[in-house]
C-alpha cells in the first residue's frame, strides 16, 4: 500500500462516518415520520434484499439500465467519433448537443411514455437521452484534441476509418473518452431510475415510488440507501480508473 | 461563422418539417403527438388565454429562487473548500457520485421537515443545482494564476476581498458553466417534484394533461419550458463567449 492509498481510503472513511453522522442527526431533529436512523435502515435494507419480493424489482431495473448504458455508449461513441472527426459536422451539430444537454429531460418523459408505453423501452429510451449527449460531448473533445501528426501518420498508412478509429483514435483520445463514459454511467442511472419513477410497474424507481406515494418511509429509505451504495461503488472505481488513465496518458 | 448558423438553421428546419410530414402521413399518430405546428399554434392560444399562467408564473418563480440560491451558496461554499484541501479531497467521491442518486427520494423527508407550500420544491431543485455550481467554481478556481493570487497578497486583501475581487473574477467562465448546468437542474428538480406530488405548476399540469389526454395543454408546456431552458443557455453561453473573448482566447 503506497501513501495515496491510504490517504484516500482514510478520506473515504472520514466522509463515510461524516454522512452517517449527519444522518443521525438529522433523525434526531426531524423524527421517526420523516427518516429512520441509520441502524434501523441496515436493518430493514437487509431484509429487503433477503425477501423474495425484490429480486425482480432488482433485476428488471438492472436489465434496463444495461441496455439504457449500452445504446448511450454506442450512440455516444458513434456521434462523438463522427463529430469529432469531421470538422463541418462538429461545429455544425456540436452547440446543438449542448443545448439539448441542457434541456430538462425530465420534461420529455410524458412524450416517451406516448411513444413507447408503460414499461421497459421507455425505461431503457429515458437512461438512453441523458447518457448519449455526455458521452458524445466528452468524445468529441477527445478526438479534437488527439495530436495532429498521429492522425497524419494513420493516413500515411492509408488507414480506412473504421481502422483509423480502432487503432489510433481510440487509444490516443481514450482518457478524456473514459472520463465521458463516467459521466454517462451516472446520467444513464438516473435517467433509468426516474423513468422507472414515473413510467413503469417494476423495478427500483417504481418501488421508490410506490414507497413515497404510501409514505413507507423504512423502504423509501432502503432503496435509496442501495442505490447510494451502487452508484457511490461504481462511480469510486471508475474515478479511481480515470485518475489512472490520465496520469499515464 | 454565419454560413454554420444558416447550416444549424436547415437541420433544424429539416427535423421540424420530418416531424411534420411523419404526423401528416400518420406514422406518428395524433394521440402521441401533435404536428410540430399545432403545438406552437396551442402554445400561443394558452398563452393568450392565460389558462395557464399561474402555472408558469409558480414553476418559474421556484426555479429561479432555487437557482439564485444554488449559485449563492454554491460559490460560497466553493470558495471555501478551496482553501480547505484536506476537506475537498474527502467530500470529491460524494460530488462524483451525486447525480447518479435520484434526489428526489428526498422529497418525503423534505414535506416533513418544510411542510406543504412550496419550500420542499424549491429545495430539491437546490440540491440538484449547487453540487453542480460547487464542483464548476471549483475546477474555474484551480486554474486562478499564481500571480493573480500573489498580487492579491501584495495589495493585502482579505480572504473575502480576494475572491469577490481576484479570483471569482477570474474563475468567472467557469462559474458560467456551472450556472448553465443550475438552470437545468433547478428547472428538473421543480418540475420533478411537481410531478410527484404538488397542487400546481407547470409539472402538475403536464402530468394532469397527460392523464387526460390533452395534448393541447401538454406539448405547448413541454414546449416553453425547453424553451425557456434553450433561451436562458443560450444567453450564459453568450456572456461566456464575451468573458472569453475579452481575455484573447
Amino acid at each position: 500500500m503506497n501513501a495515496d492509498t491510504i490517504k484516500s481510503a482514510r478520506n473515504a472513511a472520514v466522509l463515510i462516518a461524516a454522512l452517517l453522522a449527519l444522518w443521525q442527526l438529522l433523525y434526531w431533529f426531524a423524527g421517526e415520520t420523516a427518516i429512520k436512523p441509520p441502524l434501523t435502515t441496515f436493518r430493514y435494507t437487509l431484509s429487503l434484499v433477503t425477501s423474495d419480493a425484490f429480486w425482480p424489482h432488482l433485476s428488471e431495473s438492472m436489465r434496463a439500465f444495461a441496455a439504457a448504458l449500452a445504446i448511450a455508449v454506442g450512440v455516444g461513441l458513434a456521434l462523438g467519433f463522427w463529430l469529432g472527426f469531421h470538422r463541418l459536422s462538429g461545429q455544425v451539430f456540436e452547440p446543438m448537443l449542448v443545448a439539448l444537454y441542457s434541456i430538462p429531460k425530465i420534461t420529455l418523459y410524458p412524450i416517451l411514455l406516448l411513444a413507447f408505453g408503460l414499461g421497459m423501452p421507455a425505461k431503457i429510451a429515458f437512461g438512453a437521452i441523458h447518457g448519449i449527449i455526455p458521452v458524445a460531448l466528452f468524445t468529441i473533445n477527445a478526438v479534437r484534441n488527439v495530436k495532429p501528426i498521429l492522425i497524419k501518420t494513420g493516413r500515411v498508412l492509408g488507414l480506412g476509418p473504421a481502422a483509423m478509429v480502432r487503432s489510433i483514435l481510440f487509444p490516443a483520445a481514450l482518457p478524456e473518452i473514459f472520463t465521458g463514459l463516467r459521466v454517462g454511467f451516472s446520467l444513464t442511472l438516473i435517467g433509468t431510475l426516474l423513468g422507472e419513477m414515473f413510467a413503469a410497474q417494476r423495478g427500483l424507481g417504481y418501488l421508490l415510488m410506490t414507497a413515497i406515494g404510501l409514505h413507507n418511509v423504512d423502504l423509501i429509505m432502503a432503496v435509496t440507501l442501495l442505490l447510494f451504495l451502487f452508484a457511490a461503488s461504481v462511480s469510486t472505481a471508475l474515478l479511481a480508473i480515470d485518475h489512472r488513465l490520465h496520469r499515464f496518458g | 461563422m454565419s454560413r454554420l448558423a444558416l447550416y444549424r438553421m436547415l437541420v433544424l428546419a429539416a427535423a421540424v418539417l420530418l416531424l411534420e410530414l411523419l404526423c401528416y402521413v400518420g406514422i406518428i399518430d395524433r394521440l402521441t403527438m401533435p404536428p410540430p405546428h399545432r403545438i406552437a399554434y396551442d402554445l400561443v392560444v394558452i398563452l393568450r388565454s392565460g389558462s395557464q399562467n399561474a402555472a408558469i408564473l409558480k414553476t418559474l418563480s421556484n426555479a429561479s429562487i432555487a437557482l439564485g440560491s444554488a449559485l449563492v451558496v454554491g460559490v460560497a461554499v466553493a470558495v471555501v473548500l478551496h482553501g480547505l484541501r484536506a476537506v475537498r479531497e474527502t467530500l470529491d467521491p460524494l460530488f462524483a457520485t451525486y447525480y447518479a442518486v435520484p434526489i428526489f427520494a428526498f422529497y418525503p423527508l423534505l414535506i416533513v421537515l418544510l411542510g406543504l407550500g412550496d419550500a420542499p420544491q424549491i429545495m430539491i431543485g437546490f440540491m440538484l443545482g449547487v453540487v453542480a455550481v460547487i464542483v464548476n467554481t471549483l475546477n474555474g478556481l484551480d486554474r486562478v494564476p499564481r500571480v493573480l493570487r500573489k498580487t492579491a497578497r501584495i495589495q493585502r486583501l482579505g480572504a473575502a476581498e480576494t475572491a469577490l475581487t481576484v479570483t471569482l473574477p477570474y474563475a468567472a467562465p467557469y462559474v458560467l458553466t456551472g450556472a448553465k448546468f443550475a438552470v437545468a437542474y433547478s428547472l428538473i428538480g421543480i418540475i420533478g417534484a411537481e410531478f410527484i406530488m404538488s397542487r400546481g405548476g407547470m409539472g402538475y399540469e403536464i402530468s394532469f394533461a397527460y392523464t387526460n389526454f390533452d395534448n393541447a395543454t401538454m406539448y405547448p408546456l413541454i414546449l416553453l419550458i425547453l424553451l425557456v431552458s434553450i433561451t436562458i443557455n443560450s444567453a450564459l453561453s453568450w456572456w461566456e463567449k464575451i468573458l472569453l473573448a475579452r481575455r484573447g482566447q
